[in-house]
Parts: C-alpha cells; structure tokens; sequence
C-alpha cells in the first residue's frame, strides 16, 4: 500500500514543480507584448492562411495500428511473466497468438497501410 | 478511514471529471478531461488491489485510445465557433433514454448484487489476486481459448482499419 | 505512517532534484554543447564565470557555469504567447510535459532493498537474515514496475500533441503530429523488444529484474539483459532515443525542416521546462536501459558482504554494507551515464533521418524484429 501512496505523492510532487517552474517566468519576466511578438513564427514571412491544418489520413492509420499491437503487447506481457512455469505448453500459446497478429501485420504492410509516401 | 477518503476523492475526482467531459466546448479540453478522469479510475483499480488493471487503465485507455481520440479531433479541426447550438433531436431523444435505461439497468443489478449472498468478501480473496501473476496464469490456463480469440479479435481490427482508410488514400 | 511519507518525499527530492534534474541539465550542457564542440573541433562554452565564489573567478571549468547562467536567464524572460493561441493549454503544456518526465523515475531502483540484518550469499542473491529488509533506495517498489513505466511514457504523447495544437502555429502543429506518430510507432516495438527480457526474469518488478542479473553464467558471465537478449538491447535503445525524439530521430524538432517543432512558439521558463523534460526524459533512458539490460546497481562479482568468484558462500574480498551500497550506486550511476553518453556520440554520428525512414525502421523493421525475437526467445526458455 505504502508504494501506491509513494505514486500518489510523486503525481502531486510533478504537477506542483511542474506548475511552480512555469509560474517563475510568469513572475519575473518583463512583459511588452507588441505586433511581432505576438505573430507566429513561419519563417519569416507574415502568417498567411489559416494554421489549423487539416491533417493526412495516415496520422490516424498509424495510430489504429498502434492501439491493435498495443493491446497485443499489453497481452502478451503478463504471458511473458508466467511463460517460464508453462514450457511448451505456454510457447506454443503465444506462438498462435503472435502468429495471427503477424498475419494482420503482413496484411497490412501488403495493402499499403505501413507506408508513408 | 484513510480508504474512505481516498474513495471519495477519486469518486468525485471521476464524476467530476466525466461531468467535464460532457460540459466542455473545446473538444480538446473534453479529451484531456477524459484522460484525467481514466487517471481517477485507476486510483479506484488500485484500491481494489487491481493493480494490473489500474496500469491497463493508465496504458491502454489513456496512453492508445485517447491519442488516437485526440488524432481524431485534429484530423476533423473544429474550431469553437463551428460547433452548432445542441438541439433536440430524435438521435439524442433516443441516447437520452438508451442512456437513462443503461443507467438504471446498471444501478438495479448492482442493489441486487450487493444484498445478495453470492457476493465474496474482500477479505476471502488474497491481497495479490489483482497482480500480473495471477492474471497471467489464468490466461495461459483457464482462459487459453478467449485469448486466441483477442488476437483474432485484433486481426480483425487491424483488416477493417485498412479497408476502412484504404478508400480514401 | 508519517515517517513513512516523510521518507518517500525525502526520496522524491533525492531521486527527482538531486539524480534526474542534475544530471540532466548539466548534460544539457556537457553532452550537448561540449561534447559536441569537441566532436567539431571547436571551443564550446567557456565563458561564464562563478565569480561570486573566491577562488573560482578565474577558471572556465569546462562551461558548467553556462548552465547555471541559462537556467537563470530564463527566468528573467518575456513569456510571449502569440496570437490566436490557446492561452490556458499554452500555459498548462509545459507542466504536461515535465510531469511524466518525473514520475517515470518512481520505479527505478538504486540499490537493493536495504537490509538490516546480516547478509548471506546463496546462489548469487543476497538474502536477508535475522532483519528486515526496507525500501530505502526506489521510491515506490511496485510489482508491475515495468508496465508503469510503459503507462506513463504513454500519457507523455499528451504534452507534444497538444503543445503543437495549442500554438496556433503551422511548424507547431506538424511538430506536435510528427512527435506524437513517432512516439506511438515505437512504443509498441519498446514494450515487444522488452517482452523477451521480462520472458527470462519473470517478473516486472525492476529490483528484482536487477536482483535476478547478479546471476553469473557458468560461474563467471554475468546474466546481464544485454547478454541474454541482445538483440533487443539495440532495438529497445533505438526505440527509446526515438521515444525521447533523441537525434537522429530528432524529427519532430528538426531545426532545418521545421524550425524547433511544437515548441517553437514557446518561450522564457516554458521554453526551458519543455526542454528540461526531454533531457530527464534521456537520462531516464539512460536509467531504465541500465536496469533491464546492463544489470543496473549490480556490480559483477560483488555481492552484499563483498566480491565473490563463483558460487561460493564466503566472499573472497569483504567488504562493509556502506561501501558495497555506495559501489552499487556508483555502478548505477555510471551505466546511466554512460548510456546518456553514448546517445550523444550517436547524435553526431549519425545523419539525422527523413521522417519516411523513421516511420518504416518503427513498423517495418523494429516491430517484425522484436517479435520474432520474442518468438525465438521463449522457443529457448521453454526448450531449456
């Protein structure tokens, strides 16, 4: 109990020190705000169009497969923890379950869904 | 004593939290309110001795499924004044009162549980029931069929990911 | 009960203000400014002076004096936030960033559980008798250590995406898409290469996982990770330098490409806090690579009553707890340093790459890898 508590303490620990070091710069710094400090930086040149952009479809196809080989990790980790007790046996479970996500790797690499033009 | 409070402050820390999610306009904001309120839940988890769980809670709800969220959410870039006044519509009549169903469904079964017999007592239960060992074992042992099944269940994630992004490329 | 909280924040301090932030900012400037000026055969900083204390006026002392200076500086800038941009995330971000930075370091063990018994040596392992053994040197002991770490490294998407989102700004915006795709493609090859690793410990408890590397193969190899899994020792730590958007996976911040990514339009002391988490960021790599792989507060040979050749009972050198305990340390603090170094050396070795070849080395080649190394790795632990 005495270790959840040590988490605890440290999520509060970061977020005040988080907080405090922003603050300091908020306290002590000048503030003379004028036109060009205000504008974004784009090289130089004045901002033009609007800066929220629309993004690519890819963005949200990398993160599908990451939520799909992350709930894998996330399965496959407590096997790992155990696997030593179980030899073949507990191999051989993993081995189907990492070959089926291998299948849906191979997939997706094959119909262009890995690549990044 | 001291888990009293503690539940009450991650209770109300995840009510208030999801209350955020509903109230916010900034998509954004509604998001990170989300992620807040997973926080909350996983402090529940590990009051229960569901540490596993609380970790899951944290990696999989908060670190995958809320970034993917957030992708979502700059992909389609609403800005605050495109965001239509709410009016009733028959969509949301219908989620209103499929909410309110769930909602009292839940409640019921859960007054029913806890005045019945059937319920084991915390205490019946080793304190390290909730950690990755004992998890594991069941996965390899009891539960080997429902394990497969979840890789199948990925594939199948995987498969309708890229025939769903594949029209648009 | 208080003086248990009291000892944690105690720890808190030591580990976060005394361990991570020290060495992270004095490699700010050692690693990334001297070290490279050395690397390019030119000065480096040696101009500031601690000339308020006597004696030190006078001397460069290899730039150190420069990172107390920027630190400084910093505070005493203009906090400028542009246009258009949202000021509330814009203010918040910063603190988002620097918050997984830190609490990742919970986890870490710097030394073994302190007993306060009489220590015995069996079978490569220190056990405690007649005493009890208090976690004095990592400031939470947890059982599912590793997978917090993973969590947390998770949440720290949050500050880069919404960092480019809240700025208004287009380099801020593709910065914030570009580092948050990169993290999560190698997430998955870090928490699949590490999967091998945790196959042969059996556990994910970090003490434990470094408790089990005091194992010395056939008598004198030490079973450190590197040893046992040393294919993902590499890809874990490309994984890792590109979690922490180190160069040459410095993408999101590639000055040439994108100006400084998504925290070019950030500022004064949230500037530094943005930059700081990145380097604690590093040298919890460090730490973390140290531990799983390079048997973190071991030292070969030496166990809790001194250096033992081979599965004896008696140590053929004794020595005092206090000094195998400050050894250990020292050992602990070398191996994260040098891995800190190293990700320096690669950052001038290396070109930095294109962002195509970044996403294809996450998906296509650390992932297939890691996988088939876990593949082979629990064939092996299941035949042996």
């Amino acid at each position: 109990m005495i270790d959840h508590i040590a988490i605890l303490i440290i999520f509060i620990f970061a977020s005040i020190l988080g907080a405090t070091v922003v603050a300091l710069s908020v306290f002590f710094g000048p503030k003379n705000p004028n036109r060009w400090k205000k504008t974004v930086y784009e090289s130089g040149s004045e901002p033009f169009g609007d800066s929220r952009l629309k993004l690519d479809i890819k963005f949200y196809m990398i993160a599908i497969s990451f939520i799909m080989f992350d709930v894998e990790a996330v399965f496959l980790i407590p096997w790992a923890v155990v696997a030593k007790k179980y030899g073949l046996y507990g191999f051989a479970v993993a081995f189907v379950f990492i070959t089926i996500l291998a299948i849906g790797l191979v997939y997706e690499w094959g119909r262009g869904g890995l690549e990044w033009d | 004593m001291a888990e009293t409070i503690f539940f009450i402050v991650f209770a109300l820390g995840a009510l208030g939290f999801s209350a955020a999610v509903l109230i916010a306009k900034n998509p954004i904001n509604s998001a990170v309110m989300l992620v807040c309120s997973f926080f909350c839940l996983a402090g529940i988890y590990v009051m229960l001795s569901a540490t596993f769980m609380a970790v899951i809670q944290i990696l999989v709800y908060a670190g995958a499924i809320m970034v993917l969220f957030i992708f979502v959410l700059m992909l389609l870039n609403i800005r605050d004044d495109e965001i239509e006044a709410p009016r009733l519509s028959i969509h949301q009549g219908i989620a209103i009162l499929a909410g309110t169903g769930i909602f009292f469904t839940i409640a019921l079964s859960i007054a029913a549980w806890s005045g019945s017999s059937s319920r084991v007592a915390h205490d019946t239960m080793s304190d390290t029931f909730g950690t990755v060992e004992p998890i594991g074992d069941q996965l390899i042992t009891s539960y080997v069929l429902p394990f497969e099944m979840a890789a199948i269940l990925l594939l199948v994630g995987i498969v309708g990911a890229v025939v769903v992004a594949k029209k648009r490329f | 009960m208080l003086t248990d909280i009291l000892l944690i924040l105690l720890k808190i301090v030591a580990v976060v203000l005394l361990f991570a932030m020290p060495i992270g900012s004095l490699m700010t400037l050692l690693g990334d400014r001297k070290q490279s000026s050395m690397i390019q055969n030119r000065v480096g900083p040696n101009r500031a002076r601690l000339s308020i204390i006597p004696g030190l006026g006078r001397l460069p002392l290899v730039g150190i004096p420069h990172f107390l200076a920027d630190g400084l500086k910093m505070i005493f800038k203009e906090d400028a936030i542009p246009d258009g941009a949202d000021r509330t995330w814009h203010n918040i971000v910063p603190a988002m960033a620097l918050f997984p930075a830190i609490v990742m370091w919970a986890v870490i063990p710097f030394h073994d559980h302190y007993c306060t018994g009489e220590i015995v040596v069996q079978n490569y392992r220190d056990i405690c008798v007649e005493g009890q053994t208090r976690n004095f040197f990592s400031i939470a002991n947890l059982d599912a250590g590793l997978l917090y770490v993973f969590a947390i490294s998770g949440v720290s998407v949050y500050g880069a995406a919404i960092a480019g989102w809240a700025s208004n700004a287009k380099y801020s915006l593709i910065g914030g898409l570009r580092s948050s795709a990169q993290m999560i493609s190698y997430e998955v090859s870090m928490a699949l290469s590490v999967a091998g690793a945790i196959l042969i410990y059996g556990t994910l408890n970090l003490n434990e996982m470094v408790v089990q590397q005091g194992h010395l193969i056939g008598g004198w190899l030490p079973m450190w990770g590197i040893v046992v899994q040393p294919l993902a020792f590499f890809i874990f730590l490309g994984a890792m330098m590109a979690e922490t958007k180190r160069a040459p996976f410095d993408m999101p911040e590639g000055e040439s490409e994108i100006v400084a990514g998504y925290f070019t339009e950030f500022s004064s002391m949230k500037f530094a806090v943005i930059q700081l988490s990145e380097y604690v960021a590093t040298v919890f790599v460090g730490a973390l690579i140290a531990t799983i792989f390079l048997g973190g507060w071991q030292v070969p040979y030496l166990y809790g009553d001194g250096f033992h050749f081979g599965n004896t009972p008696t140590a053929a050198l004794e020595l005092p707890y206090w000094a195998v305990i400050a050894l250990r340390i020292g050992a602990f603090s070398f191996k994260t340093i040098f891995i800190l170094w190293l990700q320096f050396m690669l950052r001038w070795t290396l070109p930095r790459f294109r962002y195509d070849q970044v996403m294809n080395l996450g998906w296509k080649i650390f992932l297939p890898l890691s996988l088939a190394n876990l593949v082979i790795t629990a064939f092996v632990v299941a035949i042996l």
